[in-house]
């Protein structure tokens, strides 16, 4: 598995096609998330009998929130400040390494999957202390409950990565969908498919859906992430969405690749970049479509029944590198 | 050059203690901690320069201690925990300037710390069984009165002092009996004969030796179950000590485990290490579970040091049992690794109890549920803490993230073993790493969430002062070194890898390639933090431009200050406010078995009609079930003795006689 990645260093593209790939990737899911939010919407409000908001909707409340005036807290710190920018700067710096349209991208040695579930952490601490800083006591209540989810998704993401990094004898992201690519009978192994649940379940938590969260909530017994970002208004809170958006988008693109690999491109050329774009987008948006329909047919669970979820998305993970290291 | 270095250090830290001492109080402070921080500067002179040539220096001084003399030897382990003491050492002698100057510093204040100093950084050189033990024993006998120095502000710092006292003699007591036996055995009582002597010991005595001393060696290093002492002890101590025994002394701990298991007795076989894996997975989770959950800022961080010395034990086990089992570069990987951590917990926990100490000097509490709002009266603190606290929760771009992802790495690597039992300990090991990860990050956002941000919770909080420049100092030049290590790891590891090459027996240095990020040499794998960093500031100059960019928007005004949204009602206060205990209880409930809280509710009803409460108070304290259910017992059987035995003497000099006499006798009929 070591060849995977020399090539990488040896034969690969030039640095300003790689370098474009990432800018391309960073923008698709910048563009790609919101219309993702908006596309599960979609399917929500038709699954439910209504017409819904049309798919943009997602960025045209983006247009308007950077338009409207930035109002803060009185008690607020700097950390109101920089908490939306560091969730978007996290975020888009994962979104340029990670192999979601193609495997070269910039500094392609250096994109370690540890790398991308530490960026997200980052992202998650940043949300959580902004939560805190207004003082309120519905923002402390949402960063408490998002941190202890948080708290306790980390590990079955991190176990989920690993049993992907045990199979390909790396942690390094184009390495993992190379080793996919050239082994496509690894796609359908137990320790796949068991990750493959695990990291599900963890996507489904660090986005914030039901029913881990219900996204459309403001209900004061039920609100995660909604409750820490009360305070955020007007360009702040337009960043907040955004990187929640780009969080969405990234994951959903991971997990596409990780799993699905086809369609990706290993040369950064024309053409090739154009059919990956295609395939990022038709994978991500059937993703998005079930995730939607399971939320229309689920009830959120109770805040206190999340962790047991959670701790099974965690022992599927653990079991999946168990029978990894069985299987070998 | 070395060795004067280092010998330079080592008598200035005793000059220092002996000023703090004798000096008049007007400048016993000053006396005691310029030739202090200088001591650490020679020290880290000495250290350093063994730590680039990769030469090491060792001297025999027959004169100071009858019978044996003194041997002292830096090798390149040695000298990383020295180095490592060394920066921790000058931060908190900068720091005590200002911490010690509100009031007339006391004696044991400005003498303890420098000859606490000098034998931590004493212990690393010893070089022979008797050196050792009296390094290990003054270090213990400093740092218990160290400890002491608050008593009378604090009644419960006896008590911390008490259960310090047994476990650290307790502890020595293992130590000593292992290296004595170790000694008689191999027929030398110097380390380098013993060193010369290993594969040769029969086993049983060996793994006798290795159990033996490992088991006191983790006490010191607060190993789940030898811990109870460690998050009492390093609360009540004054911060600059607290600095010095969760930055510097615990480290001591691991240092002795890796010198007798991989120098004096060569590795071993595989089960030792995978104890030691064992202890590191159990303090790993016990440490973190219990710091996400206490509300006192210095006792979180207390446990928080369980927990990354539990991180660091399971990378020390792993690196021993791959290398027990031939799989010789993922064992210098994970050595490595484990030493990188090692360093970079004392930076950021060094700078975390200098910054509790700081919040403890400007509000008088350590209670976060007391605190908030920090950030506006002290800002130089909060970022300092802040610093150390995103490091420890090892956010890309600091130091934290460097080494936990090269022990993650490591471990990964290790799969390649051949040993099904490795694997195991391997895959317990990744996993309390993943379940340790998230709880820390809680931990630390309910630190500087709670105890920073939002409103004052308190009249002390409201009108807390920032405090002096040597304390930020102090805290600055560790939380400098966090930031530093995170951006340019790469520029630690040939540092590291001396102190692997001399220490693992049957692992391979050079397991990661030196430069600016981390690049695994033979094995699959890198990272780049620095440009991470880079990364992250273009996304937020581009974010800040795209907001520019819109005419109306936002970006080109000042924001608007208003009122929180408090659901209508106004004006707020911080009693809505979420508390440390608060943030904590959703995890707490989760984990309720491990950490077995005791609630105590009660509510006073009104006179008209009991649907109307009066008053309701709400009690919780969550207490350490290991001391509960391992200690406790022992501790009673012991105090009964005891009160047994108090019976006998009553004051009655005839009876102190007769029971002289009876004792005389007894020894006379043994002798014969």
């Amino acid at each position: 598995m070591t060849a995977t990645t020399a090539t990488v260093v040896a034969g690969g593209p030039s640095a300003w096609a790689t370098a474009a790939a990432s800018v391309l990737q960073v923008g698709a899911v910048a563009l790609g998330g919101p219309l993702l939010l908006g596309l599960m919407g979609k399917v929500r409000a038709r699954a439910e009998g209504r017409t819904g908001p049309p798919v943009t909707q997602v960025l045209l409340d983006l247009r308007k929130l950077v338009r409207k005036e930035a109002v803060r807290a009185d008690q607020a710190s700097a950390v109101t400040a920089l908490a939306p920018r560091l969730l978007v700067a996290s975020a888009a710096v994962a979104a340029a390494f990670t192999p979601l349209v193609t495997t070269r991208p910039v500094v392609a040695t250096g994109a370690d999957a540890f790398v991308v579930v530490y960026l997200l952490l980052m992202g998650s601490v940043a949300l959580a202390l902004g939560g805190l800083d207004a003082g309120t006591a519905f923002g402390g209540m949402g960063s408490s409950r998002a941190m202890t989810i948080g708290a306790i998704s980390e590990p079955a993401l991190l176990v989920g990565v690993l049993a992907l990094a045990v199979q390909s004898g790396t942690s390094n992201l184009p390495g993992i969908v190379d080793a996919s690519l050239a082994h496509p009978g690894w796609l359908a192994s137990p320790q796949r498919l068991l990750a493959l649940a695990a990291l599900v379940v963890v996507v489904i938590a660090e986005t914030g859906r039901v029913p881990v969260d219900n996204p459309s909530t403001h209900l004061e017994l039920t609100m995660v992430h909604e409750a820490m970002v009360l305070e955020q208004a007007g360009p702040d809170l337009a960043l907040v969405t955004m990187g929640e958006a780009m969080r969405l988008g990234l994951l959903l693109g991971l997990l596409a690749n990780l799993f699905f690999p086809w369609g990706i491109d290993a040369s950064v050329s024309g053409p090739a970049v154009v059919v990956a774009l295609a395939a990022l987008g038709a994978k991500t948006a059937a993703m998005a479509v079930l995730i939607a329909l399971v939320e229309v047919s689920t009830a959120k669970l109770r805040l206190f029944r999340v962790p047991e979820l959670l701790a099974g998305g965690f022992v599927l993970a653990v079991v999946a590198v168990m029978t990894g290291l069985v299987a070998r | 050059m070395s060795a004067t270095a280092y010998l330079t250090g080592l008598g200035a830290a005793g000059i220092a203690a002996v000023l703090g001492a004798l000096l008049p109080t007007r400048w016993r402070l000053l006396g005691a901690m310029v030739p202090g921080a200088l001591a650490c500067l020679a020290a880290l002179v000495g250290s350093g320069q063994v730590l680039l040539s990769g030469r090491s220096f060792s001297l025999h001084v027959a004169q100071v201690l009858p019978f044996t003399g003194i041997d002292l030897s830096l090798d390149p382990l040695g000298a990383l925990f020295v180095a490592t003491t060394a920066i921790v050492g000058l931060a908190a002698s900068c720091y005590s300037v200002g911490y010690g100057a509100h009031r007339a510093p006391g004696r044991t204040a400005t003498a303890t710390v420098p000859a606490f100093l000098a034998t931590l950084l004493l212990v690393p050189a010893a070089a022979s069984v008797a050196t050792f033990m009296v390094a290990w024993e003054l270090m213990a006998l400093t740092s218990l009165l160290a400890l002491l120095t608050e008593h009378r502000q604090r009644p419960e710092t006896r008590d911390a002092a008490q259960w310090y006292a047994g476990m650290t003699h307790a502890g020595a007591a293992a130590v000593l009996l292992g290296l004595v036996l170790l000694a008689a055995h191999a027929g030398g009582q110097s380390f380098a004969a013993i060193a010369a002597h290993r594969g040769r010991l029969s086993a049983p005595v060996a793994s006798a030796v290795f159990v033996l001393t490992a088991l006191g060696f983790a006490s010191k290093a607060g190993a789940v179950p030898l811990h109870v002492w460690l998050p009492r002890a390093h609360p009540e101590a004054p911060s600059p000590v607290s600095a010095l025994m969760s930055g510097a002394m615990v480290n001591l701990g691991v240092y002795g485990i890796l010198r007798t298991g991989q120098d004096l007795l060569g590795g071993g076989q595989l089960w030792w290490w995978l104890l030691v894996a064992a202890l590191g997975v159990a303090s790993a989770f016990f440490g973190a579970l219990h710091a996400a959950a206490s509300t006192d800022v210095k006792r979180l961080l207390a446990y928080s040091t369980v927990d990354n010395v539990g991180l660091v034990l399971v990378g020390v086990g792993a690196a021993g049992a791959l290398a027990a089992g031939g799989e010789r570069v993922p064992a210098g990987l994970v050595l490595l690794a484990a030493l990188f951590h090692l360093v970079n917990h004392a930076l950021f926990k060094g700078c975390l109890f200098l910054g509790a100490g700081a919040l403890q000097q400007a509000t008088g509490t350590r209670d976060l549920d007391r605190l908030g709002g920090l950030a506006r009266r002290m800002p130089v603190t909060a970022a300092l803490f802040a610093v150390a606290a995103l490091s420890i929760s090892a956010l890309p771009g600091l130091n934290g993230f460097a080494s936990e992802w090269l022990l993650l790495e490591g471990l990964l690597h290790g799969f390649a073993s051949r040993s099904s039992l490795t694997d195991a300990a391997l895959l317990a090991g990744v996993a309390v790493f993943a379940v340790t990860g998230g709880l820390t990050a809680t931990a630390f956002v309910k630190a500087v969430g709670v105890g920073f941000l939002g409103r004052a919770r308190s009249e002390a909080a409201r009108s807390a002062l920032e405090v002096r420049p040597s304390m930020l100092a102090g805290g600055g030049l560790l939380a400098g070194g966090c930031v530093v290590l995170g951006v340019v790891p790469g520029v630690a590891v040939p540092v590291l890898d001396r102190a692997v090459a001399a220490t693992l027996a049957g692992g391979a240095p050079g397991a990661v390639r030196a430069g600016l990020g981390l690049d695994l040499a033979s094995l699959d794998g890198a990272i780049a933090p620095a440009l991470l960093v880079e990364g992250l500031l273009a996304a937020a100059i581009v974010s800040w431009g795209v907001l520019r960019l819109f005419p109306r928007g936002a970006g080109l005004r000042r924001p608007r200050r208003s009122e929180a949204w408090g659901c209508g009602q106004e004006p707020q206060s911080a009693r809505t406010e979420i508390t440390a205990t608060s943030f904590a209880e959703p995890l707490q409930r989760v984990f309720a078995d491990v950490l077995r809280p005791d609630h105590d509710l009660e509510v006073t009803h009104a006179d008209e009609s009991r649907y109307f409460p009066e008053a309701i108070s709400f009690h919780q304290r969550i207490d350490d079930a290991v001391e509960r259910v391992a200690y406790g017992p022992v501790i009673g059987v012991v105090a009964r003795w005891g009160r047994l035995a108090r019976r006998g003497p009553n004051g009655s000099v005839h009876r102190y006689l007769g029971l002289g006499f009876a004792a005389l006798v007894l020894i006379l009929v043994f002798l014969a």
